[in-house]
């Protein structure tokens, strides 16, 4: 059964909808002088399940439903929501939402073709791939042989969240998408106590497809072993470094600095506006040449995958950087349109009561030539940042913060003693001009990152090979 | 009242999950409703931008059978989900494991009296009337300086909603509350540098907003003085916290004390209670009862009451943030802080924003931070900031791309004065902050 049909079937039936109840709603947007509409039709189904002190603490569920209807002329877009899938309810949306054009115009008439895209993930519900006693047993059996690991560990929590989500995309062109989407993660804190100091560690993972991926090669047990080690890791930590230094990124998570010093920079809406330390700087030099980034919403199964995007574009691979060079940015429909390019498959929302705008899927940069060994051989004094936590961009100024997880020292080529509470500061716009080594040992991240923006939170996925920066501002308390 | 109707009906549904979990095999249960209604409306170079209408529900239940615990929730409020929301949530308590310390609040804790706080102000404005007011609030930001080069625009929102909590103790209460707010966002530029700042004013009662030119012509004074910043370099010197910041400090400490993470043994002040903090002149507690402050509510999260109390009196540690579950595992009382804590204020000293620069004498002033930089577990703190350079009270020059680092422990420690320059507009209210001491790196 193709998604189309299976959406309608999650989604429209149980409203008792027809494809001819939104063309009655698209008709009465198009009444109006809009140069873009769109319905958003959406049902979701989440779980989640938490193991602490060793029991199965509880379990949520929820169910949600609702529509979103926009009109957009210009600038200028009119929004309205509801989470009645009813027909007069979203005939009142969209009343409200038209009035945001003051003018009539003669009706214009859409009649929706279905469109199916190229899908990059599979369609089953993750919260059914194994039975609720089979999920308990899973979590059961990474509490215990986590906590077999160390006998400093204290503590261990363990989360697992499932996601079944399915929309349905209506827009003024008779374009009628629709997708479904499964997403799963599972996360493991630990808590290590020796001599009376205490740290903690995590590790997670995940993807779109279902719970069954945690058994594959022990995935599950081996959250549980990294996490373990990340804690006695800073058990051991002395006070980090203050001041510039050489900074060696680790691959994997760490990609982190490319979705915020640069890829938030590079979202079409900022640019279109001019608020963007990168505004206006396509076919400029922003990075050495050793740099190529990408957006690439194709990855099969990854987190930040998206076979189309919430209007209904299939995404894309967006060469952003080129051997340095800005090439473009990561479009939705109305920026696309008002900057006169083509929508990149980027434009997304959290949910049917939010408006999509630009953001971005899987980011990454390409491999290079080193060896992640010989890159930290030729840094004489510096820090190796290999995990991080999170990270923050002022898109106007271009500043970018992140914190460390698991730092290294580095001296004489060689890595010494692990740091704690390193936090990194720089410029976007110039921080890929000092990267002068690139690793050939690219590494997109397990599948635990959620980005931020506009108070509206999204699944995506980061990854680089190990990166040499020459000069970042580290900021640590030993000075 | 219409109102008073939506409540009622909205109670009779909280009564419905109630009496459904109780049929349907629940030994003890917990529900919550809420409706809200709203209007955003941005406003951007003079014209609108963005009309949103807004219109959410939701509902949400916790079944308990024995010690064991399901939760369940849903946005469609009908009588068949109702009973599908209740079967989910019996469906995980059956899995999970037996907690002895799991269940609801103690019957003698929960609230028995609903005094009216003054939450609910409805605002009758249509889209044009705050189209007009957005319009007016980013015309005195673009019109306050030449160098104010283009814009994010400015906002109008105003929400109304009801919430209804109740549980199988019998416990069931709903009221009505509303929140307004104004915002605006503007672009400077001088040379290569591109500066963004913002303000915004939020109140219960639209009256009590600050004018919409007022937030606009901050938010431009405020992004034109941060126009050309420069780098620090490496050095350790005071800290002063500008009141809008120094509310971040405070939410660490509830975080510390908060007993999620204390029973967890995460908290960087774990065993403190009764024991100093702060230093001796610095008083906070917590003032659930302020008739239209944001932060009022005669109950929790679980119906338990709140209560005007220290939380720390004279430097010292009275009293953690818990909730029934944590205080259980603490052999403690819930403090009736189940979803976090009401009008947390620390008492202000008693110089201005000047008179505490004058103290700060010569240091940072920090207005904005950046990043997660702070270890619950050991209190280790490292942000990414920007400011002002001080020297002898008076502004030198706007700061970035700096980061200020320290452990909270030693910074509570640290402070050496509190303003009175009150920021009211979040659930943490508190002046300026400055720490005699921390450590700067920079170029």
């Amino acid at each position: 059964m193709d998604r189309l049909t299976q959406a309608r079937q999650s989604i429209l039936a149980p409203a008792g909808l027809q494809d001819s109840d939104i063309e009655k709603i698209m008709n009465s947007l198009l009444s109006a002088q809009v140069d873009a509409a769109d319905i958003y039709f959406q049902s979701s189904h989440f779980e989640s399940w938490v193991m602490e002190s060793g029991i199965i603490k509880e379990g949520s569920h929820s169910i949600e439903k609702g529509a979103g209807v926009r009109a957009v002329a210009g600038e200028k877009t009119g929004f309205a929501y509801s989470d009645r899938i009813e027909l007069p309810v979203l005939m009142e949306a969209a009343n409200n939402v038209k009035a945001i054009v003051r003018q009539g115009q003669e009706a214009r008439s859409a009649l929706f073709k279905p469109s199916h895209s190229q899908p990059y993930y599979g369609t089953s519900n993750p919260l059914k791939s194994l039975a609720d006693q089979q999920k308990v047993d899973l979590l059961r059996k990474v509490d215990s042989e986590t906590r077999k690991l160390d006998n400093r560990i204290e503590e261990v929590i363990i989360s697992l969240i499932g996601a079944h989500d399915s929309i349905l995309v209506a827009s003024q062109d008779g374009q009628l998408t629709a997708d479904i989407r499964p997403l799963v993660r599972m996360n493991v804190t630990v808590i290590v106590v020796q001599n009376g100091r205490r740290e903690q560690g995590s590790m997670g993972g995940g993807g779109r497809c279902d719970y069954t991926m945690f058994f594959d090669e022990d995935k599950a047990l081996d959250y549980g072993k990294e996490a373990v080690r990340l804690a006695l890791v800073n058990l051991e930590a002395v006070e980090a470094p203050a001041g510039n230094m050489t900074v060696v990124l680790g691959s994997g998570w760490p990609g982190i600095l490319l979705h915020e010093a640069i890829g938030h920079g590079l979202e079409g809406d900022f640019n279109r506006k001019g608020t963007s330390a990168f505004s206006g700087r396509v076919g400029e030099r922003v990075g050495s040449s050793l740099c190529t980034v990408v957006d690439d919403g194709t990855l099969p199964g990854r987190r930040g995958s998206l076979s189309i995007d919430d209007e209904g574009t299939p995404t894309e691979n967006t060469v952003l950087i080129e051997n340095g060079i800005l090439k473009g940015y990561m479009q939705d429909k109305l920026n696309a349109r008002l900057m006169g390019v083509s929508p990149t498959g980027n434009g997304r929302r959290e949910s049917y009561a939010h408006l999509p705008m630009p953001r971005m899927t899987n980011t990454y940069m390409l491999p290079g030539a080193h060896d992640a060994e010989e890159i930290i051989r030729s840094v004489e004094k510096g820090l190796f940042a290999k995990n991080f936590g999170g990270g923050q961009v002022d898109i106007t100024s271009g500043k970018f913060v992140f914190s460390a997880s698991e730092a290294y020292l580095i001296e004489n080529g060689k890595l010494t003693r692990p740091v704690k509470g390193a936090t990194l500061i720089g410029n976007g716009p110039d921080v890929l001009t000092r990267v002068s080594m690139v690793g050939n040992d690219l590494q997109l991240d397990s599948g635990v990152g959620t980005c931020g923006k506009d108070g509206q939170s999204v699944p995506v996925g980061v990854g680089q090979p190990t990166l040499k920066i020459d000069g970042l501002t580290v900021g640590g308390t030993s000075i | 009242m219409q109102n008073q109707d939506e409540i009622n009906r909205l109670t009779a549904l909280v009564q419905l999950l109630l009496d459904e979990a109780k049929e349907q095999g629940a030994s003890a249960a917990e529900a919550g409703l809420s409706i809200e209604n709203g209007l955003s409306v941005t406003a951007r170079m003079g014209d609108v931008e963005t009309i949103e209408h807004h219109c959410d529900q939701g509902l949400g239940v916790t079944v308990y059978i024995g010690q064991r615990k399901g939760s369940a929730s849903t946005n469609d409020l009908s009588e068949a989900s109702i009973k599908e929301t209740v079967t989910a949530a019996l469906s995980f308590a059956r899995y999970a494991s037996e907690d002895a310390y799991a269940g609801l609040p103690e019957a003698s804790w929960l609230a028995t009296e609903f005094p009216d706080l003054d939450l609910y102000h409805p605002w009758t404005l249509n889209a044009d009337q705050a189209i007009n007011m957005a319009i007016a609030c980013e015309d005195a930001a673009r019109s306050y300086h030449a160098d104010i080069t283009n814009s994010e625009g400015a906002s109008v929102n105003t929400h109304q909603g009801i919430r209804v909590l109740g549980n199988s103790l019998g416990f069931l209460h709903g009221y009505a509350s509303t929140r307004h707010s104004m915002s605006c966002s503007v672009l400077g530029q001088r040379g290569d540098s591109m500066q963004r700042d913002y303000w915004y004013s939020v109140a219960r009662d639209a009256a009590k907003l600050e004018s919409g030119p007022e937030i606009g012509r901050k938010a431009a004074e405020r992004t034109i003085r941060r126009l050309e910043g420069r780098k620090l370099s490496t050095r350790q010197c005071p800290v002063l916290y500008a009141a809008e910041v120094a509310s971040g400090l405070l939410g660490s400490l509830i975080g510390a004390i908060s007993g999620g993470n204390l029973y967890r043994k995460s908290s960087f002040l774990l065993d403190m209670l009764d024991q100093p903090i702060f230093p001796e002149f610095i008083h906070i507690h917590e003032q659930p009862y302020l008739p239209g402050a944001l932060g009022s509510a005669s109950f929790d999260a679980e119906g338990v009451v709140t209560r005007t109390r220290d939380i720390v009196a004279d430097g010292i540690l009275k009293s953690y943030v818990l909730g029934t579950y944590s205080a259980r595992k603490l052999g403690m009382q819930s403090t009736g802080n189940a979803g976090g804590v009401h009008n947390l204020t620390l008492d202000s000293g008693a110089d201005d924003f000047n008179g505490m620069l004058a103290r700060l004498g010569t240091g940072l002033l920090v207005t904005e931070l950046m990043g997660q930089g702070v270890n619950m577990v050991t209190g280790d703190y490292s942000r990414g900031a920007s400011g002002f350079w001080v020297e002898n009270g008076l502004i030198q020059y706007p700061v970035e791309e700096i980061t200020i680092a320290g452990n909270l422990k030693q910074m509570f420690k640290n402070i050496v004065a509190v303003g009175n320059d009150v920021d009211y507009r979040g659930n943490i209210r508190t002046g300026s902050l400055l720490i005699e001491r921390m450590s700067i790196a920079g170029e």
